[in-house]
């Protein structure tokens, strides 16, 4: 299963730095992320655009993770030579993540 | 019980207009904010005000109040905006100037200013030897704005100021909360955070057909809180207006542009958003509390803005049966003739097939029926930006077959960093003129 199909997410930026929410639709799946989408997996997933891991916050009271990602500094959004200098499309390619083939 | 109605009539910059009549017209607010500045905002603004190409202040002012300050003068709704931009005070003429033409005499327009810290780093540099700073400005909080309040403004202009204190000055000044207050501050600021980027909050950058339906974006309402002493606050928007307001909204945008959210920074408090809640309060009305703060930072961030150079751009396109092998030939002839450009500062990438998270990540896609080349490069020489244009346009002519749709563009580049100085350095001033 796609975590799409758990979880929503916002991206947003500050400087070099990008964070991605990922939110349970059902407060009851929460655990679920937590257990099966870790800084090390997203670390992985993220790793040809990062420069050191990726810190995950926990917030169990809203059912959300939030993971902060560290672009190189010339990958900051006011420096960046991409289309999508912000960075706003990568919420989905978290959410495109296999979340059943997920080792814990 | 008092309440505090406040309303967000604008996210960034070129927002739409009509939103904002909507709330000045029939959102009974005590409060309207206008939040049009971001980190690159000012930088350019700067310039253009160097160069003498503006005045400075925000291009839409003029607009945007315009269409809302004969209605906020009926209601009683005080207008509170960063649009001042690089110039508050001749922001505060210009409405000064608007108003007396809509005849709105005695309407008191307040400006702040003290967050242009430029001189207080004359050696700072970004990590590039090439880049040379332009601008600095320091994220005000809500004491400058407070004391255009306590001076009876009607409409307030500032620079640079943190987003969320442009909403939490007119609570701490309507509730009376200490400056020191941390729990009610920390509210407060999470309702201004949730506020400042307006339609993010009732549907925008939310809708995801068949996951996250949202119906009438095009007629998107902004939302407005209806604050309560305490800093609790019901979220909402104009009924009739197009969008929705709802829980799982609230929770992306309170995570927005957030790094640890037990400590989000401002100028006013460390806030922790962390413990907030939401419930549901009828449809498109939602109840938040529980954020609380801790004392605030001692240093305060400064927006540093440098002269990055050029980034030229140029695309074509490629469809049909070999569309990817014909835009990977023109790539590789790219390659070949742009090999002068230092590694780093040219990008090439496949629009449709890896443009936005890199091949690594976007490889198992399938071959769409058309495939356009992007390339951007930086320079710090503008014959060198106009080399790249001229290359992509000869693709047409000496390329692969079949290319089509070159567009170009060359635009100046402010880059921006984060610095940061003790608050004591620096000096927020005001001032207070009558129409």
């Amino acid at each position: 299963m796609k975590l799409r199909e758990l979880a929503h997410a916002r991206t947003g930026d500050k400087g070099n730095l990008v964070n991605i929410s990922l939110i349970a639709y059902n407060e009851a799946n929460y655990l679920l992320l937590e257990q099966h989408v870790t800084a090390e997996r997203v670390t992985r997933l993220f790793s040809p655009l990062i420069t050191r891991p990726v810190e995950r916050f926990c917030v169990p009271g809203l059912g959300a993770l939030n993971f902060v990602l560290h672009r190189p500094p010339a990958e900051s959004v006011t420096r960046s030579l991409a289309l999508d200098a912000h960075g706003k499309t990568l919420s989905y390619a978290l959410l495109n993540m296999d979340i059943d083939s997920a080792e814990p | 019980m008092k309440t505090v109605r406040i309303g967000a009539g604008a996210g960034f910059a070129g927002d739409r207009i009509d939103p904002a009549v909507e709330l000045a017209r029939d959102g009974r607010l005590h409060y309207l904010v206008f939040e049009c500045l971001a980190e690159r905002t000012i930088a350019l603004a700067q310039l253009a005000k160097r160069q003498g190409r503006s005045p400075g202040f925000d291009p839409l002012l003029r607009l945007r109040m315009e269409a809302v300050l004969p209605l906020c003068r009926k209601n009683q709704t005080r207008i509170i905006t960063n649009m001042g931009a690089a110039n508050p005070q001749a922001a505060a003429r210009e409405t000064i100037l608007l108003a007396r033409n809509l005849n709105l005499a005695g309407l008191r327009v307040a400006w702040v200013s003290g967050d242009d810290v430029l001189a207080l780093l004359p050696n700072h540099t970004s990590g590039d030897h090439r880049e040379t700073l332009v601008c600095a400005n320091a994220y005000l909080g809500i004491e400058p704005l407070l004391d255009c309040l306590r001076a009876n403004a009607d409409v307030i202009l500032t620079g640079r100021v943190a987003d969320p204190s442009l909403f939490l000055a007119p609570m701490v000044h309507e509730f009376g909360w200490a400056l020191d207050d941390w729990p009610r501050l920390g509210q407060g600021t999470a309702v201004g955070h949730l506020l400042e980027c307006a339609g993010q909050l009732t549907g925008g950058y939310f809708a995801d057909p068949g996951y996250k339906d949202v119906s009438g974006l095009d007629r998107l309402g902004f939302p407005l809180a209806e604050v309560s002493p305490s800093g609790d606050s019901i979220l909402t928007k104009l009924i009739g207006s197009g969008g929705l307001l709802s829980i799982p909204n609230c929770k992306e945008q309170i995570l927005y542009e957030v790094q640890d959210p037990a400590r989000y920074l401002t100028p006013d408090v460390t806030a922790d958003f962390s413990t907030i809640r939401f419930s549901d309060d009828g449809p498109n009305r939602v109840r938040v509390f529980g954020a609380r703060g801790a004392a605030r930072p001692q240093n305060l961030k400064v927006s540093t803005g440098f002269h990055a150079g050029l980034i030229a751009e140029g695309q074509i396109s490629y469809a049909g049966p070999g569309a990817l092998a014909r835009a990977r030939l023109a790539r590789q002839i790219l390659e070949n003739r742009l090999h002068w450009i230092a590694i780093g500062d040219l990008r090439i990438d496949f629009i449709g097939i890896d443009a936005m998270h890199g091949a690594a990540l976007s490889s198992p896609a399938p071959e769409p029926y058309e495939v356009r080349l992007r390339a951007a490069a930086r320079f710090f020489h503008a014959p060198d930006a106009a080399r790249l244009t001229q290359e992509i346009e000869s693709l047409y002519v000496n390329g692969p077959a079949g290319g089509g749709g070159v567009s170009t563009s060359v635009r100046e580049n402010i880059a921006m960093d984060a610095a940061y100085l003790p608050r004591q350095a620096v000096t927020p001033t005001f001032g207070i003129e009558v129409a």
